[in-house]
């Protein structure tokens, strides 16, 4: 089952990625606000329902994946 | 003065690069150290643990991420969780951190750049196994080398467990508070970003990380009589 998961900076968190990428692209002459930089990890997992592997992946986000302190995660299943 | 030398870990992780520079700095101190391969799932038997500077499984996910599980670091937090004494330096504070053994974590440097600079730290507590040779105020020079250094400090570390500062000024990476470094509740596990084993030669710029070294050697010594 393919899965997708986002995980981004949290809300209020210092993201000087993001902040180095808004002023380059304002320097490019893109009127954009506030960019925020994070990461997308592709899964394949072993599971019966879309149900299973959410539950799976969300584990593998708390141990793993992201570190709670400081970034949120999405999960999405593909059917 | 001959006294029994206290014997130190110094754990090797694929991409760790200070751990040589760790166990010389240990040994002329008058520790015997040990160089433990991070596929060991047991520690031998030692006073007291380094995890050294580097870039573990290559930094990748983030600092520390990969390298908290490996086998010889599951044995490094049941030695901590005994009230072993645990030291991690610069990558080994990152690993301390997403191993949950220390409060907070390391995020990129608020510079974006790679910073490599002798900085000024304050000493802010001289009463540890890591600063024992220290004064409270003293200001040591220790140089830091890293792009992930910035400390994010949870909204209830406590002050106490803030055992170096940068100096007024000299914050090279925008961690919270210009923590330095920081110590674990119970007092025996601590991590810092400066590393004080290339400052143990004034010939090399500076002496002073010989103090938290040599600190750290006296502890695991006590420790030794006690086991023994």
């Amino acid at each position: 089952m393919r899965a997708t998961v986002l995980v981004r900076p949290k809300a209020g968190i210092l993201d000087p990625q993001g902040e180095a990428v808004e002023s380059s692209l304002r320097q490019l002459g893109f009127p954009v606000g506030e960019a925020r930089v994070g990461r997308v990890i592709d899964l394949d997992v072993r599971a019966a329902t879309a149900e299973e592997a959410r539950g799976e992946i969300e584990r593998m986000c708390e141990r793993l994946l992201a570190n709670p302190l400081i970034e949120s995660y999405e999960i999405e299943v593909a059917e | 003065m001959s006294e029994v030398a206290p014997r130190i870990a110094v754990v090797v992780f694929p991409g760790s690069n200070d751990d040589r520079d760790a166990a010389w700095a240990l040994t002329a101190l008058g520790a015997e150290s040990r160089l433990v391969w991070h596929a060991e799932d047991e520690l031998p038997e030692v006073d007291a643990v380094v995890l050294p500077g580097g870039f573990s499984y290559g930094d990748y996910l983030r600092c520390g991420a990969i390298a908290r599980f490996s086998p010889a670091m599951k044995a490094v937090t049941a030695f901590a969780n005994e009230g072993g004494l645990v030291l991690g330096i610069c990558n080994g504070f990152q690993i301390l951190c997403e191993a949950g053994l220390l409060p907070g974590l390391l995020r990129p440097n608020a510079s974006l750049e790679f910073v490599c600079a002798d900085v000024h730290i304050r000493v802010e507590r001289a009463d540890t196994p890591f600063s024992s040779r220290c004064e409270v105020g003293q200001e040591l020079v220790i140089p830091v080398k890293h792009g992930e250094g910035c400390y994010h400090a949870p909204d209830d570390l406590d002050d106490d467990q803030i055992v170096f500062r940068y100096a007024e000024g000299a914050n090279p990476n925008g961690s919270e508070r210009d923590i330095a470094g920081v110590i674990s509740a119970n007092g025996n596990v601590l991590g810092l970003m400066p590393h004080p084993e290339h400052a143990v030669d004034p010939l090399l710029g500076s002496g002073d990380g010989a103090l938290v070294l040599a600190s750290l050697v006296d502890a695991a010594r006590e420790r030794l009589y006690t086991r023994a």
